[in-house]
């Protein structure tokens, strides 16, 4: 069966940025944030390298990625992206950082994945993260299948399989460390992946170029998103770091090793 | 004060340059081929190479399996098929010396070795991809393009002077050809022995393009022959060579005796006269491939200087960090180091040094994509005419030089005051197209290749200073130390400095690139005119100077009736080439600046003003330095020839006053005899210097240049001020983005 998978996937400041807070009078919002490198969303990307695995092994499917970020960086992050895989790109124009409110998110994705002509529920697989690097709320995959009517709904899904007759095997992460196999008949379902399994795809030059073929233009028509939002925000700062050396002389390391591990346990 | 006290209400720089800008600054923001090519290859730069550098891959100089294991890395980014065309296994359509520039930078921001490592295949299908036959290039391309379920064949490149100290001369080339067979209207076989030297890519390399010589009177000449591996012989990969620097690059010493047929000759050959006679000899080959890959050699050095940048300010300003000795929110804590001046200032000079390295290699890179399909029109016109090469197109070219200094001239103006009709004619023939790039080109490569490389390796030298004791250790953020090192290689191989002095000495007295470069100092001025605090008028008046000089050596001789400017008078002919390496650096640092500041508003959304002023400030900072620099070359060699002037030399000493005389001046007019200080004592010594001041008779427009030059340094330091302040707080991020 030929699936038509669409990946939701936004933008991330590159992690070894510095990060900082600060207010605008849009909100808060970070230091520079238009200046700082970005990197496709990390849970994003794992669902995007899945999305290519099972269209390699099901002739005729396509990716689809939808992706709510500022045009001008995302088009910088595609250079990257589209070298891995052949996917169409359907962008939207607007705030990518994690102060965004995810129901608007939401919204502005499943109207784009909406307007996709020749959109086959029946062949219809939702991809994205399990949440966002940037705002971690982990709803708005959820938020984008009900706002498409797709009921059938995985989270934090490390694993998917399709089994001889059609059915897709999906194995959710649960508490404790375990996993929830679930047996899904047909398309369409959201799936909000974790890591997933599979190895990022090889670099691929001449797909990034075919890909970009397409993508360019598709950047320069984005349309704006406008993303309503009632949320106010009392504070924003960094996790706070916290050292506590402790210096010690003459003593083992079997001694150490155990008060670690006590602390850890703790 | 120090600059760390000083607060001001202008933009400064924000962050650190970053791919938005550098596309503009660097003209290749409308090619989204090259940006992809650009994040493949920082992908691998960053991650397979810097691991293995910081895993202590370049301790050995064994090719050992970890290199080894890059090469699958390179193919993967598409290196190795970037020197291809998409038919035969490549992605990039159109010239590629731009692409393999950002190739070699990109790669040697992490390390020079690996980037030489990466593009070894591709100076070894150098001369097959610029001289060889279609069906040698159809053939080698392909079996050297990565593909699904295909181990790409990898290529080295094997000329060699013979061994120093055997009495024979460097011009002379070891390798040797013989015919081994030539059965009656067959083809030739060929018996080649090559005894390679600081062979790049041999512990790998399956296929060999080896200059030779005959060795046979049935054979004319030199050439270059494709040695492939598996060719009856011995193939002998050799010892690895124990070279001190670009570790993660193959070099070997490989012996070869092998029998190839005759139509491995690159460029094929005729047989005249029962002769084998080669379409190219080897120097023309090695001409065509060393005139665009000792580009990409001068941008490994650029990059390596921008490298050192961001852990530079990193180790300045967290310095004192974690010590207790100052509170965060302290100065101490917050700028380290950066509280002196004297560190921001020495970065600042690394830095403008490391743009200016950028911008010079970039604008010669794609000069020759601009060049490449120019040069294969006017082939074409040429042999229409029935002008196919050798002296015959020399000569045919150098009737047209008059006609491309008209194009040059009409070019300069204003439309207004331009002939239309001659211009567009002139615009139009591709043989003066190709006579304007070529006549840069041929300044531009050696120059970047000289200056980058030069001094690019001293201003490296700098950076490492600037990490303390730590820049010479393992665990240099930024692996400043072996940047440092490999830089003297960098200004070593495809030809050391004194070659690309030498060239320069022939090249930038052609009247063709003496016409742009007078058009280039009005341009400064123009850019002067518009934008006062970019260098550009000190510039301009750095490139007067420069210009005056050389037609003043030109026709100038020394005390001893010596022609100063000839071929072997390199004390004078070389530092010149210097000087204007210093001026072609600064204007292409200038120029591209200014492209940024006309395209880049509409397209960086955030912090744009203060970048644009920051990179202005080091192009300042860069002018004054290339001003300082050929100012003080311009009047060594225009004084420096000059005897000094003697006590003993009675003509010389005929406007001395006498004590007694100028005694009387100062009783008429008090302090009146200290304008001058020849004068003869009354116990008939003069004054103790070592003879009269000397008269600068015909310098006198010398003496004015320089003087208005020195005055056109007006600015620099504030510039450097200002930029200093924004190095105090450009926000870096938190880590470097590769392994230590």
């Amino acid at each position: 069966m030929a699936y038509q998978i669409i990946v939701c996937g936004g933008l991330a400041p590159d992690p070894l940025q510095t990060l900082e807070p600060v207010a605008t009078p849009a909100g808060p919002a970070l230091k520079n944030e238009m200046m700082l490198p970005a990197v496709f969303d990390p849970w994003a990307s794992h669902a995007l390298y899945e999305a290519a695995h099972l269209a390699r092994q099901h002739a005729g499917s396509t990716i689809k990625v939808v992706s709510l970020a500022p045009k001008a960086k995302l088009q910088q992050v595609m250079m990257t992206v589209a070298q891995k895989l052949p996917f169409e790109l359907v962008p939207l124009d607007g705030p990518g950082g994690g102060f965004t409110d995810a129901a608007s998110v939401a919204s502005a994705l499943a109207g784009a994945i909406a307007a996709i002509p020749g959109l086959d529920k029946s062949q219809l697989l939702v991809f994205g993260g399990w949440e966002s690097a940037t705002r971690g709320a982990g709803v708005v995959m959820q938020m984008v299948g009900e706002k498409l009517g797709i009921t059938e709904q995985f989270l934090a899904v490390d694993e998917l399989k399709v089994d001889a007759g059609g059915a897709l095997v999906i194995k959710e992460r649960v508490e404790g460390g375990r996993h929830q196999v679930s047996r899904c008949a047909a398309p369409p379902a959201v799936l909000a992946w974790a890591t997933g399994n599979l190895p990022e795809p090889a670099n691929h030059p001449q797909t990034g170029m075919a890909n970009m073929r397409a993508m360019m233009p598709a950047l320069q028509k984005a349309k704006a998103a406008s993303l309503a939002s009632a949320i106010t925000y009392a504070e924003v700062a960094l996790p706070a770091v916290t050292r506590q050396t402790r210096i010690v002389k003459d003593v083992p390391a079997a001694e150490i090793a155990r008060e670690i591990a006590e602390w850890i346990k703790q | 004060m120090p600059a760390s006290t000083t607060t001001s209400q202008r933009e400064l720089l924000r962050t650190l340059p970053g791919d938005d800008i550098r596309q503009i600054l660097w003209k290749f923001a409308d090619r989204f081929d090259l940006q992809m090519l650009v994040q493949s290859v920082r992908a691998v730069a960053r991650g397979p190479v810097a691991r293995l550098v910081a895993q202590g891959g370049r301790l050995t100089h064994d090719w050992t399996p970890e290199k080894n294991a890059l090469l699958a890395e390179y193919d993967a980014a598409g290196i190795t098929a970037a020197f291809m065309k998409p038919e035969e296994g490549g992605y990039l359509e159109g010239p590629k010396n731009l692409a393999l520039s950002l190739i070699a930078f990109e790669i040697a921001w992490v390390d020079a070795g690996a980037a030489t490592g990466s593009m070894a295949t591709h100076l070894g299908l150098a001369p097959i991809h610029e001289r060889g036959t279609p069906e040698q290039r159809a053939h080698y391309m392909s079996v050297c393009a990565p593909a699904p379920g295909q181990e790409p064949k990898r290529a080295a490149f094997a000329l060699t002077e013979p061994l120093p100290y055997v009495g024979v001369e460097t011009g002379l080339l070891s390798g040797k050809v013989r015919v081994a067979e030539w059965p009656e209207g067959g083809e030739p076989l060929l018996e080649v022995s090559k005894r390679g030297r600081f062979i790049t890519g041999m512990g790998f390399a399956n296929i060999v393009s080896a200059a030779v010589e005959s060795d046979d009177p049935r054979l004319h000449g030199t050439m270059m022959v494709i040695l492939e591996e598996g060719d009856p012989g011995i193939f002998d990969r050799g010892t690895p060579t124990k070279k001190l620097v670009h570790q993660l690059s193959s070099t070997s010493d490989p012996v070869f005796q092998l029998k190839v047929p005759a139509s491995r000759i690159i460029g094929g050959y005729r047989v005249v006269d029962g002769r084998i006679v080669p379409n190219y000899d080897h120097g023309a080959i090695i001409e065509a491939v060393f005139r665009r890959t000792r580009v990409t050699v001068g941008l490994i050095t650029a990059a390596k200087l921008l490298s050192a940048v961001e852990p530079l300010i990193r180790y300045h300003r967290d310095r004192f960090r974690g010590s207790g000795a100052g509170a965060p929110g302290s100065p101490r804590y917050d700028l380290g180091l950066q509280q002196k001046e004297d560190v921001t200032h020495r970065l600042l000079d690394v830095w403008a040094t490391g743009e200016a390295c950028a911008s010079l290699g970039f604008a010669t890179a794609r000069l020759f994509d601009d060049l490449d399909p120019i040069e294969k029109e006017k082939d074409r016109v040429l042999a229409e005419q029935g002008i196919t090469g050798g002296m015959s197109m020399v000569k045919a070219l150098r009737k047209r030089s008059v006609e491309a200094i008209e194009y040059l001239d009409q070019r300069s103006r204003s439309e207004a005051l331009r002939n239309k009709a001659r211009y567009s004619a002139l615009a139009a023939d591709p043989v003066i197209q190709y006579l304007a790039l070529d006549a840069q080109a041929n300044v531009l490569c050696p120059a970047t290749k000289l200056w980058n490389t030069g001094i690019g390796s001293r201003m490296m030298r700098e950076a490492v200073s600037l990490m303390g004791g730590y820049g010479i250790t393992e665990d240099c953020p930024g692996f400043l130390g072996y940047k440092w090192i490999d830089t003297q290689l960098e200004a070593t191989y495809e030809g050391p400095e004194a070659v690309q002095r030498r060239q320069l000495s022939l090249t930038m007295t052609s009247e063709v690139f003496l016409a742009q470069f007078r058009t280039w100092i009005h341009e400064m001025r123009r850019v002067a005119a518009n934008e006062p605090g970019t260098g550009a008028c000190t510039l301009a008046s750095a490139m007067h100077l420069w210009v005056w000089t050389l037609e003043h050596l030109q026709q100038a001789k020394d005390a001893n009736g010596q022609k100063l400017y000839q071929s072997n008078r390199q004390g004078v002919t070389f530092p010149m080439a210097d000087a204007l390496c210093w001026l072609l650096a600064s204007r292409c640092q200038i120029l591209d600046v200014q492209r940024l500041r006309s395209e880049g508003a509409g397209a960086i959304q955030e912090g744009f003003e203060g970048t644009v002023q920051f990179l202005t400030d080091l192009c300042h900072i860069q002018a004054s330095r290339a001003a300082g620099e050929v100012s003080r070359i311009c009047s060594e060699l225009v004084f420096g020839y000059l005897r000094h002037p003697s006590w003993d030399n009675a003509p010389e000493c005929s406007t001395c006053f006498k004590e007694e005389e100028l005694q009387q001046i100062e009783s008429i007019i008090p302090g009146a005899s200290g304008f001058t200080s020849e004068y003869l004592m009354e116990d008939g010594t003069h004054s103790t210097k070592a003879g009269p001041c000397v008269r600068a008779e015909g310098l006198g427009d010398f003496t004015k240049l320089r003087s208005k030059l020195d005055g056109c340094l007006a600015g620099a330091l504030l510039a450097k001020d200002r930029a200093s302040e924004s190095l105090q707080k450009v926000m870096i991020p938190a880590a470097l983005d590769y392994p230590q």
